[in-house]
């Protein structure tokens, strides 16, 4: 680490900073205590006052069934989204560093799928499965596959899970080709010449040394299956059938907008907030100390 | 307990380079061959064809009498020692050599045997439990060396493996190395653009030069016999003085031998070389004797390099000890007729 530029003067970097500061606060930290002052708020019924009720909105959050079912949609669809994502992207990723013609064409295809909103994303994927319309749909009834994600609950849940992936795979990708492109490739021969066969490489020399973009790619993509991907669920699923695919997101988005239980639905993403202010801090530990070789 | 054969062995590389032109290399059991020659000649690309990394355009490379040509670098059974030492960041020292015998399946307590004597051998025993990260250029060095001496394999390769190492270490590795070599009986290949490297640790000297053998052979004779200038120049520090002859006649010379009727370039070592100011009948009869004006000189303590013009071509002279002579001084140098060197138009040794 090279080390640290030391300002003498102690207002300058304040006035420097202040900009970034000023942004933070205004479009961070002042909605987060709103939603934090919201989160303690009861409306009555017809939404002319509220008061004051402490942490009722947050036992009441967490025992609600609801929303412990949504919760375990969420675990499901990011640890499902992740993992996918991730697995794919690799595999496409170690693949493509085989390529020897056209390889910066092969890469630049790859790459395109991230430049599509989550929306669109959504509703391509819906359109493709679509029961009564979609074209894989079609094949899939065609093999003897009951498909109708309207009415099964996993189905739907694949298919979210599935859109969710494949938009995050081009980003996935990115990262792993270059990550790929870090190792040495003399770490590579020599492996070959202390006798380990192309599968054994992978998973003995390239896989740990790629552990550092896997971990940070596992945090992105959890954070994206957490946050991201409202719009996908929503016009793939619009969480259902039943609740069967209302993450956290979509529930905060359900309560707070649609059915309008405010107090709820700002509790409900004061509990997001600390899930991802965790998940970053883990991150940040782990990376630092863990997965790092030097 | 193997020997390593190339015959006339290319490579072109996919863009075109032709990186070796026709390599014929015979490796006696249990020799150390050193490549040697300036960057960019195919020496690298020549020792990773016989590793299996890169593979043989033309021609054929045989380990133990067995062509290996299309046989992969995991079943060619040699160990390779490279520039980076590419050892594995995320192991510790004892699973960096353990990692080999692992992949061959060896027995888990013959691993640790081996592992262990090994590193008793390089005096690496209280570096095992640490990672590369943890250790000094010249420790990483070592465990490069015991990664590639634990497996026991038919042959080492080693790609510059103390280029990275400061002067004094770089010496005392090359003591170890050579001795070590000696000790296992492996047949190795060491690839090197160090002259001196070259001259201590070689049984077999190649000098290479743009893709082809410019000469082959036991260091002394190539020192003493170079076959061409780019030899001469190439082998020895300083280099050997070469000075141009225009139709037998040298310019700056005194009195000069008889010359061979093809000779174009004269060449003789600085270290064959005299001064004397005076007393010059004491010198052999057919002696080379020049006038040259002393440009600089170079105490370097055990010796001094005076650096000369004669007939406006540059020599240098190697003299023991102090020298009391100044830029600008008038010498006349000497060299004996057997020390001499004739080489053609074409560069070859007449
Ligand atoms: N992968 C490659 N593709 C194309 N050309 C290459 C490749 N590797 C090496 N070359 C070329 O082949 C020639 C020989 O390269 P090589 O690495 O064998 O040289 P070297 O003798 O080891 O040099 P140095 O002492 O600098 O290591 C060079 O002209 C180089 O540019
Ligand atoms: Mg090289």
């Amino acid at each position: 680490m090279s080390p640290r530029v030391v300002f003498p003067n102690t207002f300058l970097p304040y006035l420097l900073v202040a900009p970034q500061l000023a942004i933070t606060l205004v479009f961070f930290y002042w909605p987060a205590s709103q939603a934090l002052y919201q989160s303690m708020l009861r409306e009555d019924p017809f939404g002319l006052s509220s008061r004051f009720v402490w942490f009722a909105n947050f036992r009441k959050v967490l025992s609600d069934p609801n929303y412990l079912n949504s919760i375990e949609v969420t675990m499901v669809f990011s640890t499902a989204t992740a993992a996918v994502a991730l697995s794919t992207a690799l595999l496409l990723a170690v693949m493509a560093d085989k390529v020897v013609r056209s390889r910066a064409i092969y890469r630049t295809l790859m790459i395109w799928p991230y430049a599509v909103a989550p929306a669109i994303a959504g509703m391509l994927w819906l359109f493709l499965f679509n029961p009564s319309i979609g074209s894989l749909a079609y094949g899939m009834r065609w093999l003897g596959i009951n498909w109708d994600p309207l009415l099964d609950g996993r189905q739907a849940m694949v298919l979210v899970v599935a859109a969710a992936a494949w938009k995050q795979i081009s980003y996935n990708f990115l990262f792993f080709v270059a990550g790929l492109q870090a190792i040495p490739k003399s770490l590579i021969e020599a492996a070959a010449i202390d006798g380990a066969g192309e599968t054994k490489r992978f998973w003995t020399i390239v896989f740990p040394l790629l552990a550092p973009t896997t971990f940070f790619l596992l945090v992105i993509n959890t954070v994206y299956a957490f946050f991201d991907t409202f719009g996908i669920i929503h016009a793939v699923t619009g969480g259902g059938p039943g609740k069967a695919t209302e993450t956290l997101v979509y529930k905060v988005y359900n309560d707070g907008f649609v059915n309008l239980i405010l107090g709820d639905s700002a509790a409900q993403s004061v509990i997001l907030m600390v899930i991802v202010i965790a998940l970053t801090a883990i991150q940040f530990r782990y990376v630092e100390r863990k997965v790092h070789y030097g | 307990m193997a020997t390593v054969d190339l015959k006339d062995v290319c490579k072109v590389y996919a863009g075109g380079v032709e990186a070796v032109k026709g390599v014929s290399i015979a490796i006696p059991d249990k020799a150390l061959c050193v490549l040697v020659g300036p960057s960019g000649c195919g020496k690298s690309t020549l020792l990773r064809m016989i590793a299996g990394l890169e593979t043989i355009s033309a021609g054929s490379c045989a380990i133990d009498g067995k062509v290996v040509n299309t046989i992969g670098p995991t079943e060619r059974d040699i160990a390779m020692v490279f520039q980076n030492y590419a050892l594995y960041p995320h192991m510790k020292v004892y699973d960096n050599m353990a990692y080999g015998l692992r992949n061959r399946g060896t027995p888990k307590d013959e691993i640790d045997a081996r592992v262990r004597s090994t590193a008793k051998t390089l005096e690496l025993e209280h570096l095992l439990e640490r990672r590369p990260r943890e250790l000094s250029g010249g420790q990483r060095q070592r465990v490069a060396m015991g990664r590639a001496i634990v497996r026991n394999p038919k042959v080492f390769l080693f790609d510059e493996p103390l280029s990275n190492l400061d002067a004094k270490l770089r010496g005392q590795m090359r003591v170890e190395i050579k001795n070590l070599q000696r000790s296992l009986g492996v047949t190795s290949v060491y690839v090197t653009h160090d002259q001196l490297e070259a001259m201590t640790l070689a049984d077999i000297l190649v000098v290479m030069n743009a893709g082809l053998v410019e000469q082959s052979g036991s260091p002394l004779d190539i020192y003493e016999k170079p076959a061409s200038t780019f030899v001469a120049s190439f082998i020895g520090a300083p280099p050997m003085n070469l000075l141009p002859l225009r139709s037998g006649h040298l310019e700056g010379a005194v009195t000069l031998p008889p010359v061979p009727a093809s000779a174009s370039t004269l060449g003789f070592r600085p270290e064959d070389c005299e001064i004397r100011t005076e007393g010059a009948d004491a010198v052999a009869d057919g002696a080379l004797r020049l006038l040259v004006e002393v440009e600089g000189v170079e105490p370097v303590g055990a010796e001094s390099f005076v650096y000369c013009r004669v007939g406006g071509e540059r020599m240098v002279v190697r003299v023991p000890g102090r020298v009391e002579i100044k830029p600008g001084d008038q010498l006349r140098t000497y060299a004996r007729q057997e020390k001499l060197h004739f080489f053609g138009s074409d560069g070859k040794r007449v």
